[in-house]
């Protein structure tokens, strides 16, 4: 009996009764989720049914699971669909079965297996602080299991905003030291699918594409795959016309906000925002927050938890912590700075009248006691 | 911190100190200078010459009647760029929320896609002056530096704001970082240069229209 990664994923749909037929519709599907040209439905069908499954390695560090709750939901591919049918799920403390020294040692072999080839997914931010002692399986912190992982990977993808930019972990004061996987590995290609969680589609769709072509995808700055992150929440809301019409939900209950107006002044992170939310949607293209009638907190952007108030327009002034934005605050800087410039002001004039009498009185202003100087 | 935090927290949180700071020294300076005595009898009475500053403040606000031919156009131009900076300055919303974040206070805007129209409007008008500063060669021998900057540096305000409203050239985060840094920029070069004229200008009409009124000429 071959290993399940040495099966083609044509054999395992094979195996499963899966007709060619509607994998090429499921392809199709999955193009058309992560725009892609229409052209690439046939290919990637082409190309999966000749593919050896690879394996993938997930690993789950300082993190709350509601990634991997969230993948557990994805509905173009569906979980078990992408682990029996299109990877080689070879590691993964939440979902598989065994557990202890059992577990360990299906991650060793994995990697050992397949060393160099596998694609390794981490969620969740990496503590470094007291030893790595803040976060360890198996007796082995998070910080050693990664670099130990990342040597024997293709790629790393990073899913969730806490292992691709730290995420609440790292948000300040970070009493865990944490920091994302991309400031701990740098000789490894990353993919970061960032959100808090992310969409569900993103992360399959995502898998999928490096899967089908083995390559990486297009990535902006933050190594996040432009398909998805390409543009921001405001560009694509539905909300857009009421922000471009200045017609603003003023709270949660008004009457702007019962007729869908644009939540910008209720805090709504979306134009600084790139995620898929308001295309892609979730619960299978269901709705998104901001279709919930919630602003976008901006999760998918690096420190969003350091950004001050989730409630605060973007437009506000940071002037100190979180929270902390006050008229008081501006009145105590503003009448501090004046203060200062009064008191320069008043010595500049008193130069200035000295110069002047000086001038007007060149003999005078040698004896000022005898010839006291004018009220002016 | 990325630049965007750096420019609407420390950056502005500076700009404003220097702002704050300037404007008072500067009207400190300026209010508490000696002014020469008139040893001349007043021709008017202080609430008469108080009046003719007054009267002055307003009718150098307007063009005179035997010049407006030659004035007029150029105050236009004048008038037309200030009220257009004026809108989408105080009645643009994502202004509004800032300044309401500042003074507590906050009050109704104009459609997002008006006030875009306004900036491109009032973004014209500015080439405008700066055309008629340049060609004009009256105006041309009377700038320096001072004229120049000062220009820029509103011009750079508009120019990246509208930027970050089109989502031009950079990601809207950047562009929002650089039009808030060049609204930095502009506070801390307000109360040294010549866009103090919007403290200045005022009072030093009404004192000018009171001293000739005091010998009774009208200005």
């Amino acid at each position: 009996m071959p290993l399940d990664s040495d099966l083609t994923v044509g054999d395992m749909l094979r195996l499963h009764g899966v007709s060619r037929r509607s994998f090429i519709k499921f392809c199709t599907a999955t193009v058309s989720a992560m725009a892609l040209p229409p052209w690439m439905g046939p290919a990637m069908a082409a190309q999966l049914m000749d593919a050896h499954r690879p394996s993938v390695i997930y690993l789950s560090f300082q993190e709350c699971t509601g990634c991997f709750e969230s993948l557990l939901r994805s509905f173009a591919p569906t979980i078990e669909n992408l682990i029996f049918n299109v990877v080689s799920l070879d590691y993964d403390d939440t979902l598989m079965a065994a557990s202890g020294d059992a577990a360990e040692t299906a991650l060793a072999q994995a990697m050992q297996q397949n060393f160099g080839k596998y694609v390794l997914v981490i969620d969740g931010s990496v503590p470094t602080g007291a030893g790595g002692a803040c976060c360890t399986v198996g007796g082995k912190s998070a910080v050693d299991t990664l670099r130990e992982a990342a040597k024997g990977a293709a790629v790393i993808v990073c899913v969730g905003t806490c292992s691709a930019f730290g995420g609440i972990p790292y948000a300040n004061p970070n009493p865990t030291e944490a920091w994302p996987v991309s400031a701990i590995i740098g000789d490894k290609p990353i993919i970061n699918v960032s959100g808090c969680p992310p969409i569900p589609e993103v992360i399959t769709g995502t898998l999928l594409q490096y899967v089908t072509t083995g390559k990486l995808p297009d990535l902006d700055e933050q190594l996040r795959p432009k398909a998805f992150f390409g543009n921001t929440i405001h560009d694509r809301c539905y909300r857009r016309p009421f922000y471009d019409e200045g017609k603003f939900a003023k709270s949660f209950d008004d009457e702007g906000a019962r007729n869908g107006w644009c939540l910008y002044e209720l805090g709504c992170k979306g134009p600084t925002t790139y995620n898929a939310c308001a295309t892609m949607k979730w619960n299978g293209g269901t709705s998104f927050p901001i279709e919930s009638g919630h602003g976008c907190i901006g999760c998918s952007e690096p420190s969003f938890w350091d950004k001050g108030s989730l409630y605060a327009p973007l437009a506000t002034a940071e002037w100190g912590k979180a929270g902390d934005n006050s008229p008081l605050r501006t009145l105590e800087l503003g009448s501090s700075a004046a203060a200062i410039g009064g008191v320069v002001g008043v010595a500049s004039a008193g130069v200035g009248r000295w110069r002047q009498h000086r001038s007007e009185h060149p003999i005078d202003s040698e004896h000022p006691i005898a010839n006291p100087p004018e009220d002016g | 911190m990325d630049l965007l935090s750096f420019s609407r927290g420390v950056g502005l949180k500076v700009a404003m100190a220097i702002f704050c700071l300037g404007v008072v020294w500067r009207i400190f300076g300026f209010a508490l200078l000696k002014i020469r005595r008139d040893y001349n009898k007043p021709r008017e009475s202080i609430l008469k010459y108080s009046i003719g500053g007054l009267m002055t403040t307003m009718a150098r606000s307007w063009p005179h009647r035997e010049f407006i031919g030659r004035t007029g156009p150029g105050e236009a131009l004048g008038y037309s760029y200030h009220l257009g900076l004026f809108a989408v300055v105080l009645l643009y919303t994502p202004h509004i929320l800032f300044l309401g974040s500042l003074v507590g206070v906050t009050w109704p805007g104009l459609p997002s896609s008006l006030i875009t129209i306004i900036a491109v409007l009032t973004l014209t008008l500015f080439l405008a002056v700066l055309f008629r500063r340049v060609t004009n060669p009256v105006m041309r021998m009377l700038s320096n530096f001072d004229d120049y900057f000062s220009w820029f540096v509103t011009m750079l305000v508009l120019v990246t704001g509208l930027a970050a409203t089109a989502h031009v050239g950079a990601p809207y985060e950047t562009l929002l970082a650089v039009h808030i840094l060049s609204v930095d920029l502009l506070l801390i070069w307000f109360p040294f240069g010549k866009l103090m004229h919007a403290f200045y200008i005022m009072p030093s009409r009404a004192i000018n229209g009171a001293l000739l009124a005091r010998k009774g000429a009208t200005s």
